[in-house]
């Protein structure tokens, strides 16, 4: 567990009035039992109470709370569902945690325009559930999506299994409506394929929260395609499973969905789900395809013939709707499953260029080996975006500090090879450390700047996201080789 | 194919500009030219010799090149390798870079179905208005480390950055592309565009011009057959062409116009007063010399779109863009002095002038 700060309740006390005028009573959560349930997101070693707790009920009221904390000086941390992890919703000890799950309205489905208005605290399952009237569907899915609101989503640029063809938040996008930090209330984007000015509707997504609150958000609908199909490949070989990906690939295919787990994943999630996953196999392939009925039966011949030259032990196609979803339920409750076999696991978001996949899992084995740590892995083949899961055990003395050491060697390895600290999970507090070897100083200098640009007094979300000066110098100095000099 | 690295020289460049305060111009392949602002500029900075594929592997989906690598000589090493850049953009002259197709942001008829410029940017290395090289984004299909300031170079113009490296996702080139024409009025042809849509049909680009709707149906064959068949029409014997005289505006109605404009619009949104062309399922669509120089921005801003003067060969001074509403423009300008804080770089083109700032 990291340290935490009592909030000064005596200034939470003295505020907590201007609030309740502005949003009403119910909706300030001022004593310590009340917000208890808000001290963590999905990254639960970090945890801390915030000054106060703001659950306003509209847009209106957001502005309000945005206005009044600017003209107190009162910084805010934006927070959605809470199921992120990497600590980017944590509260901050003097700061108000605006909570927006209660802005959750459909707003309007434009199904000839293929489109959604929403709330930011819509869940992105519900938009899909919504949409599926009209035969659409919105095609990011974390594997979250149950929980996850749409703004987290945003402010993540989150993805999902299905991002190597359908893209990530970003590609799925068509308005935002920002509250800046001062409470002006500013649209980007349109229903147009795009707009005069600079790209913010691009430099918000993924900007956790920094720049200012999204009340309102335009997201694309697809059409649900006519024909999916999925395949199950296992491999004796996890080697041969990376390349059987890249082969994929090479034979002009992009697939759906493209997923690999090993040994450790499959057998917590048969434990846990029965998916009818091999459980002698070192890894498994989920590759999915989509489109017309002519199109998916070519493809899936051929996607069939490159896994068996690659040396799939066997191919299984799913029979039967049933089958694909039951194919699926196992990979996106794999870190449920694994949380079942340890005490506590630790999930990693690291990418990397895919060619180099067989030489970070063996990599990353050698160290789980080193650091006495169990890892599995779960992965998004397709995109090179790797989630190793440490489990460890958060009692014992000691093990959540390896832990966390052993997980900022798989990122550091992630960026030697040319990868990235995170793909899709967000810094957060989490990997401010790793921010400072993948970027310079310089680097890092630019991504303040531009945050002054949006909050010129960092009241937004602080200490989040972009380290600051001074943490990037001890971090270098006690990991001299991490230097982002190294970096190609 | 030429292989050149000017980065230090370049860098040098803009460092020697922001210490005298000096303006500079950036210039890649000049087949842009008639989007060129008329800002003053003391030096012009040429790109087009800083050039070359720098890493490229087909089974990573990723491509980086130098920002002056020919958009031409791209286009080839995708296709040897049977990929290719899926927003297709126009070239508009023999010489374009890749650098000037990102900073003005172009994409061309794939970009309805598969996405714009800016969706298969993944990364980018630049000089900001200080001098300093700086890399952001990466070359890996996700990555959410840092502000997406890569994005946001496309479109700036060359305001926020000199750009040095560019990072692309690419995709396969589909087994099979046919092109259809069809004859509908414009309302039929919009609604077709529509009912396609929500069909997931393999129709991978669309443009209609006097009558005459051409969409071409990519996929695999056996796909592309299937659904030229329950569409009809005519199906065109050679196709490859038809798409980049659109693309390059080089059918006889885009030369005709004095002032040309472009309208991005709801893709439901009704046929515009006047004749137009259109593309991406009407979501652009093309306006010649329009009987009144401010009613294209009325109506596309009635019709949530908005309107750009896209080529003016008229005598007229017209700004290119419309207004920014005050709050934008605002930002506008902070973010630019976020990334050039002496005004070294080019002036933001939606902003009416440039701030004069002072290096202190
Ligand atoms: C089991 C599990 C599986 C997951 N799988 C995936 C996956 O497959 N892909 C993936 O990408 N992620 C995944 N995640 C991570 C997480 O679900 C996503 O990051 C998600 O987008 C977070 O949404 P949230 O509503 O919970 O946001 P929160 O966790 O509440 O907040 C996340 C960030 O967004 C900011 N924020 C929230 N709302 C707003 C707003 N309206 N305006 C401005 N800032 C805001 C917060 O300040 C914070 O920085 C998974 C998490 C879990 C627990």
């Amino acid at each position: 567990m990291h340290q935490s700060r009592s909030p000064d309740t005596q200034r939470a006390a003295k505020l907590a009035p201007g609030f309740r005028t502005l949003i009403g009573s119910d909706a300030v959560l001022l004593e310590s039992e009340d917000q208890r349930p808000f001290e963590c997101d999905g990254l639960p070693v970090y945890r801390q109470l915030p000054l106060l707790t703001l659950l306003p009920a509209d847009e209106q009221e957001v502005r309000d709370i945005m206005r009044y904390c600017h003209e107190q000086g009162i910084a805010v941390v934006p927070r959605g569902a809470a199921t992120g992890l990497s600590g980017g919703a944590l509260p901050h000890p003097d700061a108000v945690l605006l909570s927006l799950t209660r802005l959750n309205r459909i707003i309007a489905i434009d199904p000839v325009a293929g489109s959604a208005r929403v709330q930011p605290g819509v869940r992105n399952l519900a938009i899909s559930e919504a949409a599926a009237a009209y035969g659409l569907y919105y095609a990011p899915d974390p594997s979250s999506q149950i929980a996850c609101t749409i703004g987290g989503n945003v402010a993540e640029n989150s993805g999902g299994v299905h991002c190597l063809k359908y893209g990530l938040t970003v590609h799925n996008l068509l308005k935002l409506t920002l509250v800046t930090p001062e409470g002006e209330r500013l649209e980007l984007g349109s229903d147009a394929p795009d707009t005069p000015g600079y790209d913010l509707m691009a430099l918000l997504t993924g900007s956790e929260g920094m720049f200012g609150v999204v009340v309102e958000i335009t997201v694309k609908l697809l059409p649900l395609p006519p024909c999916t199909r999925v395949a199950l490949a296992d491999f004796t070989d996890i080697k041969r499973a990376g390349d059987a990906v890249g082969a994929i690939i090479a034979a002009g295919i992009i697939p759906a969905g493209l997923e690999m787990m090993d040994q450790l994943a499959i057998a917590a999630v048969e434990d846990f789900v029965h998916a009818g996953y091999p459980r002698d196999a070192a890894a498994i392939l989920l590759c999915e395809l989509d489109g017309s009925q002519a199109e998916v039966d070519a493809q899936m011949k051929q996607v069939c013939r490159v896994l068996k030259q690659q040396g799939a032990r066997q191919v299984r196609l799913a029979r039967d709707e049933a089958e694909r979803l039951l194919f699926w339920k196992g990979r996106k409750t794999a870190f449920p499953a694994l949380g079942r076999i340890a005490a506590d696991y630790y999930c990693m978001d690291g990418t990397i260029p895919r060619s180099h996949l067989a030489a970070v899992l063996t990599r990353i084995a050698e160290l789980s080996a080193e650091y006495g740590l169990p890892v599995a892995n779960v992965f998004h083949a397709g995109d090179g975006n790797l989630h190793p899961l440490i489990l460890y055990d958060a009692n014992q003395p000691g093990e959540l500090e390896r832990t966390e050491e052993l997980g900022g060697r798989i990122l550091e390895l992630c960026i030697e090879v040319g990868g990235s600290i995170t793909g899709e999970h967000g810094v957060g507090m989490e990997k401010l450390k790793q921010m400072c070897a993948q970027f310079t100083d310089a680097e890092l200098a630019q991504f303040r700047q531009l945050r002054d640009a949006f909050d010129p007094d960092q009241r937004m979300n602080p200490g989040k996201a972009v380290p600051d000066l001074k943490r990037c110098a001890e971090y270098r100095a006690l990991a001299p080789l991490a230097g982002a000099q190294g970096k190609p | 194919m030429n292989s050149r690295d000017l980065s230090a020289v370049l860098a040098e460049q803009v460092q020697a500009a922001a210490a005298s305060g000096s303006r500079l111009s950036l210039q890649g392949g000049n087949s842009k030219s008639f989007m060129r602002t008329n800002a003053a500029a003391d030096t012009l900075l040429s790109l087009q010799e800083h050039r070359g594929v720098v890493r490229y592997q087909p089974v990573e989906l990723v491509i980086t090149a130098r920002a002056g690598t020919p958009l031409t000589e791209l286009n080839e090493v995708l296709a040897s390798r049977g990929q290719m850049l899926p927003f297709e953009p126009p070239h508009f002259g023999p010489t374009a870079t890749l650098g000037g197709t990102v900073a003005t942001a172009q994409s061309g008829p794939g970009r309805a179905y598969y996405g714009a410029a800016r969706d298969f940017l993944l990364g980018c290395r630049f000089i900001n208005g200080r001098g300093e090289t700086l890399r952001v984004g990466g070359e890996v299909m996700k990555n959410v480390a840092g502000f997406d300031l890569a994005r946001l170079m496309c479109g700036a113009y060359g305001s926020l950055g000199v750009l040095l490296e560019l990072s692309f996702k690419v995709l396969p080139r589909p087994e099979c592309n046919r092109t259809l024409l069809l004859e509908h009025t414009e309302a039929d042809a919009l609604a077709l565009c529509q009912q396609l849509r929500r069909r997931a049909a393999p129709a991978t680009a669309s443009f209609y011009h006097q009558g005459c709707l051409y969409l071409r149906l990519s996929g695999t064959e056996a796909a592309v057959s299937a659904a030229a068949s329950t569409l009809g029409g005519q199906m065109l014997a050679a196709d490859g062409d038809i798409w980049r005289l659109v693309r390059e505006q080089q059918l006889a109605c885009f030369n005709a116009a004095q002032s040309l404009w472009r309208l991005s619009l709801p893709v439901t949104c009704a046929p515009y007063p006047e004749p137009t062309l259109w593309e991406w399922n009407g979501s652009q669509r093309w306006l010649f010399a329009p009987s009144d120089s401010s009613g294209p921005e009325r109506w596309a801003r009635e019709h949530g779109g908005s309107a750009t003067l896209f080529r003016n060969r008229s005598e007229r001074d017209l700004p290119r863009f419309p207004a920014l509403e005050p709050k934008l423009a605002d930002l506008h300008q902070r973010i630019k002095r976020a990334l050039d804080p002496f005004g070294v770089l080019p002036p933001c083109p939606y902003l009416p002038a440039e701030p004069v700032v002072h290096a202190d």
